[in-house]
C-alpha cells in the first residue's frame, strides 16, 4: 500500500487503561546445554514474581490468559512449543495463544496481552518470550533465519541474513553517510557503546571492552557489515505481566514500585525490500513535510521513500504509538529507549524512523553523545539513552523473548530499580560471570518514559511498545 | 543405493519416487567436564520439500529460456493501473487483480542499473553460490519495485549499467538461473551454462 485511507490512519485506542506490573527475565547466552527451554521460562516467571515480593504461585493466581512469542520453530524442532511451556508453568486450562512474527515476536506478544487486557477479555495476561538457537551450528543457524527472506526470491541468494541488510547499509552509507569513513566510525561506535553497557549487564550474553577500530578490523560478514556490526544468536526467555489498572493496584501492593502505563502499536513492510514502491513521508508529530521537501537535493538519491533507507513498519508503528501516548517530540518526551539494534545500520536507520533525529541525520543522535548513558562529549547525562541493556549486538537476540526483555530493561530505569535487578552479587554469581571491577550503576535517573521497538525481517514487521509512569502522563485518557 | 527424490504432476497430484529422507542415527552428548554425563541427544535429520512455484511458475520457466518476465497491473479500474512489477507478482498489490505477464528482457538489457549492493564473504549452510557473493539490487526504467539479484563478474557500484545473463545450460530453475553483468561484458566471459 503507498495510499492510505481515513479508516487506516485511525489512532488506535485501549478501551481501558492498561499496565505492566512486573517483568522477569533468563540468563542470556549462545548455548544452555544444562536447560530445557521450559527451565529458562520458569526462570523468567519466578524473578517476575520476586520483583513484587509475590511467589511465583500467588503470582500466577491472577493470570487469565496467557501470550507466547517463540520464532522459529524449526531451531528449536518442537511444534507446538507453547502447549509445553504452558503446561510446564502450569497454567493449563487457561487459553493461550503462539505469537510469531520474527524478530518482531516480543514486541508482537506485548501488543496482544495489552490488546487483550484493553478489551476487558482478560485482567491479567502472561507475555512470555522464548528463542532456542543452540540447537543448530552458526552455519545452519544462519540458514535457518535466512528462511525469513523469501524463499524463492531472496533465501536461495546466500542463505545469510546479513547480506539482506548489508544492501541498505551500502545504500545508507552511500547517500546519507556521503561515503565517508567518519559515518562508518559512527556505525562501528554503535558497537562499542553496546557491547560495553553489556559488560554491566549479568544476563548479557557479549560484555566487550573494544574500540571502534577493533570493530573496523572484524571480520567482513557482507560488506561493509563486520562481525562486530552484527546481533548475536541466543538462548534465553523473557516474561512480562500486563494488567487493568484494579489488578495492577492489588499485585503491586507489597511492591516496591508502581504499575507502568503501556501502550503497544505496530507497523509493518513487504517481507522482500523489492517490492517497497516510493510514496510520501508519513509525518511523525515532530516533523512537517516541508523539511523534506529538498531531502533529494541534500541527499542525491535520498528521495525515495522508504527505499532500501528508512523503516516504514517502524514509521508507522511510531505513527501510531506516538499519538496513542501523547509523544509529541521522542527527545523531549523520552528518557530511556531500547532499539533493535539487530545491525549498526539498522539501529541507525530507526533514529530517523522514530524521529529521534531528521531523515538523513540519523548520525548526529550519536556523534552528540545524546544516545549515551553518559555523553561523553560534555560528561553530562545523554539527553535521550538507548540500549543501555546492551542490545541485540551486546546482550542478546532470542528472537521471541528480545522486545520483551528490551520492555523490562525500561521498566527497570523506570522503576528505579536497575542497580538492584544488574548489581547485585549473586545475580553474577548465579549466572557463573565475574562482576566486572568497574561496574557501573547505569540507571538513567529521574526517567519516567521510556520506548521499546521491536523489529522483524528487513523491517516487516515493527512494534512501539511506550511506558510511562502513570504519574507522568503525557495526556488525559479519553 | 539412495537416490535424488524426484517428484512430477500427473492429474493435478504429485508423484513421487526416489529417497526423501536419509536415515542417520541419533547420538549422545555427554558433558567433558563432568564424568561425561549424558546432557542431550542429536537429532538428524536430512529431508526433500515438494515446493510448487503456482502462478510464478512461468517465471523461472522464462529463465532457462533467457528470458525475464515481469507483470503489470491492467486492471482499468485500479487506481494504480500500469504498476509493473520485477519480482513478479502474480497479482496487483492495490487491485488484487491478475497481473499481465510482461518480456522484460529488452529492457533489462537496455537499462537495468544497480540501486545498491554489497558483497558477502561468508553465507548459511546449503547456499549453493561461490563466494564471495555480489549481492545486487536492480532497478529499471518504469518499473515500480526493484529486484535483488546478483553480478558474477566485475566488482558491483550503484548506478553502473547491467545486463542480464541466464542459465541456460542445466538450468536449476530457482532464482539463481538468473544472473547479472556489467553492460559490455562478451559472452566469453561468462560463467559456465550461462548465456544472455
Ligand atoms: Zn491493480
Amino acid at each position: 500500500m503507498i495510499k492510505f485511507s481515513k479508516q487506516q490512519l485511525k489512532i488506535p485506542q485501549l478501551m481501558r487503561p492498561v499496565y505492566l506490573v512486573t517483568a522477569g527475565q533468563s540468563k542470556f547466552d549462545r548455548a544452555i546445554p544444562d536447560k530445557r527451554t521450559e527451565e529458562l521460562c520458569i526462570d523468567a516467571l519466578t524473578m517476575a514474581a520476586e520483583l513484587v515480593n509475590m511467589s511465583p504461585a500467588q503470582l500466577k493466581s491472577y493470570i487469565h490468559s496467557c501470550y507466547y512469542g517463540h520464532f522459529a520453530d524449526h531451531f528449536g524442532d518442537q511444534l507446538l512449543g507453547e502447549a509445553v511451556i504452558h503446561d510446564r508453568l502450569g497454567l493449563d486450562p487457561l487459553g493461550n495463544i503462539g505469537i510469531k512474527t520474527g524478530g518482531a515476536t516480543g514486541g508482537s506478544t506485548l501488543w496482544e496481552a495489552t490488546k487483550a487486557v484493553a478489551s476487558g477479555y482478560s485482567d491479567c495476561a502472561l507475555a512470555m518470550g522464548w528463542e532456542r538457537m543452540d540447537e543448530v551450528p552458526t552455519d545452519e543457524g544462519n540458514f535457518l533465519i535466512s528462511c525469513a527472506a523469501d524463499k524463492d526470491w531472496e533465501s536461495p541468494l546466500g542463505h545469510i541474513y546479513t547480506g539482506y541488510y548489508a544492501v541498505m547499509a551500502q545504500r545508507y552509507w552511500q547517500i546519507f553517510g556521503k561515503a565517508e569513513d567518519s559515518f562508518r566510525r559512527t556505525l562501528a561506535e554503535i558497537s562499542v557503546k553496546h557491547h560495553g553497557y553489556a559488560r554491566m549487564n549479568p544476563f548479557a550474553q557479549s560484555p566487550m571492552k573494544i574500540t571502534v577500530d577493533d570493530v573496523l578490523k572484524s571480520p567482513v560478514v557482507a560488506y561493509p557489515l563486520r562481525a562486530l556490526d552484527c546481533c548475536l544468536m541466543s538462548v534465553g526467555a523473557a516474561c512480562a505481566i500486563i494488567c487493568d489498572e484494579k489488578t495492577a493496584e492489588q499485585i503491586c501492593k507489597n511492591a516496591p514500585h508502581k504499575p507502568l502505563r503501556i501502550w503497544v502499536a505496530a507497523g509493518s513492510h513487504t517481507l522482500r525490500p523489492a517490492d517497497r514502491r516510493d510514496m510520501e513521508i508519513p509525518l511523525l508529530p515532530n516533523e512537517t513535510a516541508d523539511q523534506y521537501k529538498d531531502l533529494g537535493e541534500r541527499f542525491p538519491g535520498g528521495d525515495r521513500y522508504p527505499g532500501f533507507t528508512g523503516f516504514l513498519a517502524t514509521r508507522m508503528s511510531a505513527y501510531y504509538g506516538y499519538r496513542m501516548a501523547g509523544i509529541t517530540d521522542p527527545s523531549e518526551d523520552l528518557d530511556v529507549i531500547e532499539l533493535h539494534d539487530a545491525f549498526t545500520i539498522s539501529d541507525m536507520q530507526s533514529y530517523e524512523d522514530l524521529g529521534i533525529r531528521p531523515y538523513g541525520q540519523g548520525r548526529d543522535y550519536v556523534e552528540s553523545g545524546d544516545c549515551y548513558h553518559t555523553n561523553p562529549k560534555t560528561g553530562q547525562p545523554g539527553k535521550l539513552p538507548s540500549n543501555i541493556s546492551g542490545g541485540l549486538i551486546g546482550c542478546m537476540h532470542a528472537v521471541g523473548a528480545t522486545g520483551i526483555m528490551q520492555t523490562f530493561e525500561m521498566a527497570s530505569h523506570i522503576w528505579n530499580r536497575w542497580a538492584e535487578i544488574h548489581g547485585e552479587e549473586k545475580i553474577w554469581r548465579k549466572f557463573g560471570r565475574p562482576k566486572p571491577a568497574d561496574w557501573t550503576d547505569l540507571q538513567v535517573k529521574g526517567a519516567k518514559r521510556g520506548l521499546a521497538i521491536s523489529h522483524a525481517g528487513v523491517g516487516s514487521h515493527v512494534t512501539s511498545t511506550i511506558l510511562i509512569d502513570p504519574d507522568h502522563l503525557l495526556k488525559k485518557d479519553d | 543405493m539412495s537416490m535424488f527424490g524426484q517428484v512430477y504432476v500427473k492429474n493435478n497430484r504429485y508423484k513421487i519416487k526416489g529417497n526423501f529422507h536419509h536415515l542417520t542415527p541419533n547420538i549422545p552428548i555427554r558433558n567433558a567436564d563432568d564424568g561425561w554425563k549424558l546432557m542431550g541427544v542429536t537429532n538428524p535429520r536430512d529431508m526433500t520439500y515438494i515446493h510448487a512455484y503456482g502462478g510464478e511458475a512461468p517465471f523461472f520457466e522464462a529463465l532457462s529460456q533467457g528470458k525475464l518476465l515481469g507483470t503489470r497491473c491492467d486492471n482499468p479500474d485500479c487506481e494504480f493501473q500500469g504498476t509493473v512489477y520485477q519480482p513478479f507478482r502474480i497479482h496487483c498489490m492495490d487491485c488484487l487483480g491478475r497481473n499481465t505477464i510482461i518480456d522484460m528482457t529488452d529492457a533489462a538489457q537496455k537499462n537495468a542499473v544497480i540501486h545498491t549492493f554489497m558483497v558477502c564473504e561468508r553465507s548459511g549452510a546449503f547456499s549453493l553460490l561461490d563466494k564471495p557473493i555480489k549481492f545486487i539490487n536492480v532497478e529499471f526504467e518504469k518499473v515500480d519495485t526493484i529486484l535483488m539479484s546478483y553480478l558474477s563478474k566485475g566488482s558491483p557500484e550503484i548506478g553502473m549499467r547491467v545486463v542480464p545473463i541466464f542459465k541456460k545450460q542445466s538450468p536449476t530453475y530457482t532464482i539463481m538461473d538468473l544472473s547479472w553483468v556489467p553492460a559490455g561484458t562478451e559472452e566469453d566471459q561468462l560463467p559456465e551454462g550461462f548465456g544472455f
